[in-house]
């Protein structure tokens, strides 16, 4: 279990220190982190970029506006709630359906609008955000993910986590939630990461709580085989962030949508590491690849993503 | 580059952190390791006289700066005469002086050495001395002339002279001129006068043999010739130069020993006793000489102490916790709090804390379940937790009293708001993530806790950190250094160890 400090260097693993010292604090500038931070101004942004992102239906930031809430989702019969800045997938309320006057949450349970409101009220007032800041709450459409990835899933929806270094998609992971991570797609929480072949999107390996496996725990499905499509517009989704944010490392977590395709979920400024587990690789070389290219040439998300894949592809698949 | 200048200031800090340590070590003598002792010799001169029934004084000549000693103290007890230190041109002086005084008088005068080769070699006469004149009658004259001769011929330094000399007056069976010289003089005068007719400066000193509880012990004269720049001691009878290890010169040249007026059959006897003294107390005793001491924190009041004692730990804490958590990689929750628990620990002792510590935030915890349902506001949540956790100590301090524990009482030393907040985050924590996490962070806190009380606790950083306040610039150092340590946490080591390697 216990390996050496050179033997991980050997691998090219990338510490917590270092990571903070020479990739975060060195190329994401703190002035921009609000962009990351609160999904409102990520999804504003996005949209000004004409990147996909689930659509907005609307921004409730004082109490009176709880009100006219019902007005907002008239129309729609699947919505999500989501504190803006709320961290680790706390105080998002999922509808998926409605039954006459209820609402049919995610685990199939039903609300009535009373409840909703409720929530609502508790994430203006910051229960959900950090150190209890006041917050707003977005109003969004559902995602409903393609047939493979409902398969995979137990009840969330399966994301795609993909590093971004200076615009370069560096390293990918499919998350699929499980019973054990209470249906959110957390690695330490008990869900399954799965690494992502940058050149291919096909599945390279699997891991729950760092340990390999080869199918889901819940719902048996065979987890090597996964061929992630759409894999380039995926990879250019997320390498057009770095124009979007300025930041230079971060991690950009895709969903992909049955009627939408490709669409970006959230961004995160300080991306965990367990993608290397979830990969069986380090992220050090790839990073050392792109910082010894020249800072001065700015190639298109396009071209990044070329040279990412034919520089990133694993071999072994 | 640009690490470069980062290491020289690193180095720059721990170099003089710990040249002021030495220079506080050597010039105020603090010890480096507390409960050192010293052997400190406490002298007590007696004087007796019979007064007139007139105004008296007595002047005493007090040693000065002797050599291989530092005085610690000085003390003078005479009941109804006043006692006053003067620094007269030959030397200081105590004065005792009352208005009338008949029959048998009784004067003390008790003074601590220590022990210092250091001691009174800063301590050179202004001038060079001048050889005295000296008398003799006419055959003496020629005795002397003879003998000083002899020895001018086999010695070439003022000290070889005098040894020479002494081995002439010292020889079983003395030569003529030696036999009727030491007829007419005691042999240190017949050495002084013969030096001094040589032109070799001499004095007779009086000195006093340190031994363990001798009482009345009378002064020796002592043969000490001046060789540049010191006056240098010889031992009149086996002609070795230099300071015997418990020879203590009291009265060197100058007036005279003792003046009485208005007194007479005066007498004057010492007494000694060898103590050990903590070594600490010692300095403190000499801190009121200015310069590097008034740098100390000795100075202020003894409440202001006690509250530097503790906050002066903090640091070490810190690099702990610093320690702990980007080396090794423990999560604690809470970055700071485990020093807090730390500094709790040390006012209640260990075990006790503990059990305070670990019972209220598990009834914390309890009720904060009951809070959660609630949906208060943040603020208003951890107040309540605030008013809980004041409740909960006071019941425990109550009930522990009553049933005759005092493990209660302790608790008033944790900090109740960071207690209330630590409750909070594990609350969080446990919705969030698992009871998993929050004992796995929980024991983390604990166990960086434990370690950094066990650092406070230990004498040596308790003392260092007091009374060498610099070493807080080496322990910022190392947090610096620490602080640029990119390489893997020890947990990583396991966390990545699940990854088999490639070939």
């Amino acid at each position: 279990m216990w390996r050496l400090p050179s033997d991980l260097k050997r691998q090219g693993i990338l510490g917590m220190n270092r990571r903070n010292v020479a990739y975060i604090s060195r190329y994401n500038s703190r002035a921009k982190y609000p962009l990351v931070d609160n999904k409102l101004k990520t999804k504003l942004l996005a949209e000004k970029f004409h990147l996909a992102t689930p659509r907005l239906r609307g921004v409730i930031g004082y109490q009176y506006e709880i009100a006219s809430f019902q007005k907002t989702v008239e129309q729609l019969d699947g919505f999500a709630i989501k504190p803006a800045k709320g961290a680790g997938g706390k105080g998002i309320l999922v509808v998926t359906d409605r039954q006459g006057d209820r609402f049919v949450k995610a685990s199939g349970d039903t609300i009535d609008t009373h409840h909703i409101k409720r929530h609502l009220s508790n994430i203006l007032s910051g229960l959900y955000s950090l150190a209890g800041a006041p917050d707003v709450a977005i109003i969004e459409d559902l995602i409903r993910p393609i047939e493979m990835f409902e398969a995979l899933s137990y009840e969330g929806v399966p994301d795609i986590r993909i590093i971004v270094f200076r615009g370069y998609p560096v390293m990918a992971m499919l998350r699929l939630s499980t019973q054990a991570s209470d249906g959110k797609a957390n690695l330490h929480k008990g869900a399954v990461g799965v690494g992502l072949d940058i050149a291919t999107g096909h599945s390279l390996h699997a891991v729950q709580y760092a340990k390999r496996v080869t199918h889901h725990p819940d719902t048996n499905t065979p987890l090597d085989t996964i061929a992630i499509p759409d894999w380039r517009t995926l990879l250019v989704l997320a390498a057009s962030n770095f124009e979007l944010t300025g930041l230079g490392y971060i991690g950009a977590d895709l969903v992909v949508d049955r009627d939408r395709g490709p669409m970006l979920l959230e961004l995160n400024a300080r991306p965990g590491l367990s993608i290397q587990v979830a990969n069986g690789a380090g992220l050090l070389p790839r990073l050392q690849i792109i910082e010894q290219l020249d800072p001065d040439f700015s190639p298109s998300a396009e071209e990044r993503v070329d040279f990412s894949m034919a520089t990133f592809g694993t071999e072994l698949h | 580059m640009k690490i470069k200048p980062f290491y020289l200031v690193v180095a720059i800090l721990i170099l003089s952190g710990l040249a002021l340590a030495w220079v506080r070590h050597t010039h105020l003598h603090i010890p480096f390791w507390p409960g050192q002792t010293k052997p400190v010799w406490l002298i007590e001169a007696r004087i007796d006289f019979v007064a007139q029934g007139k105004p008296v004084m007595v002047s005493l000549d007090l040693p000065e700066d002797p050599p291989g000693f530092r005085q610690v103290s000085e003390q003078a007890a005479s009941p109804g005469y006043g006692f006053a230190t003067v620094d007269a041109p030959g030397g200081r002086r105590g004065e005792w002086t009352r208005r009338h005084a008949a029959g048998g008088q009784t004067l003390y005068y008790k003074v601590q050495m220590v022990p210092d080769p250091t001691g009174g070699m800063n301590h050179v006469p202004a001038s060079p001395p001048e050889a005295a004149a000296i008398y003799w009658d006419e055959l003496q004259f020629t005795a002397a002339q003879q003998l000083l001769d002899q020895a001018h011929d086999r010695s070439s330094t003022p000290i070889s002279f005098a040894r020479e000399l002494i081995r002439q007056l010292g020889a079983s069976d003395p030569d003529q001129n030696a036999s009727l010289l030491l007829t007419d003089y005691p042999l240190p005068t017949l050495l002084m006068r013969l030096l001094n007719h040589a032109g070799i400066p001499a004095r007779l000193s009086l000195g006093l043999e340190l031994e363990d509880a001798r009482r009345y012990q009378p002064l020796k004269p002592v043969l000490e010739i001046f060789d540049a720049p010191h006056w240098v001691p010889i031992d009149h009878r086996t002609g070795v130069h230099g300071l015997p290890d418990n020879l203590l010169l009291w009265h060197r040249g100058g007036h005279s020993m003792m003046d009485v007026t208005g007194g007479s059959r005066s007498e004057i006897r010492f007494s000694m006793i060898r103590q050990t003294m903590p070594a600490m107390d010692l300095a403190r005793l000499q801190f009121d000489e200015g310069g590097l001491s008034r740098m100390s924190l000795y100075h202020l009041p003894i409440e202001e102490q006690s509250v530097f004692k503790l906050l002066l730990l903090l640091p070490v804490g810190a690099l702990v916790v610093t320690f702990m958590r980007l080396i090794v990689g423990v999560r604690t929750a809470g970055t700071f709090m485990p020093i807090l628990i730390a500094l709790a620990f040390l006012q209640t002792s260990l075990i006790r804390g503990l059990i305070a510590f670990v019972g209220i935030v598990s009834m914390g915890l309890v009720l904060r379940g009951y809070l959660s349902r609630l949906n208060l506001l943040m603020v208003a949540r951890i107040s309540t937790l605030i008013v809980l956790v004041i409740f909960l100590t006071s019941m425990v301090s109550v009930l522990g009293y009553e049933l005759g524990f005092n493990v209660g009482l302790t608790v008033t030393f944790f900090p109740m708001v960071i207690i209330a907040w630590t409750i909070e985050r594990m609350s969080i924590l446990w919705e969030e993530e698992g009871s998993r996490e929050v004992l796995a962070q929980g024991f983390g806190s604990l166990s960086v806790a434990l370690v950094a009380y066990l650092f406070m606790r230990t004498g040596v950083v308790g003392h260092l950190t007091f009374n060498f306040p610099e070493v807080h610039l080496v322990l910022l150092a190392l947090i610096l250094v620490i602080g640029q340590y990119t390489g893997y946490k020890l947990t990583e080591l396991k966390r990545f160890g699940v990854m088999e390697g490639r070939k």
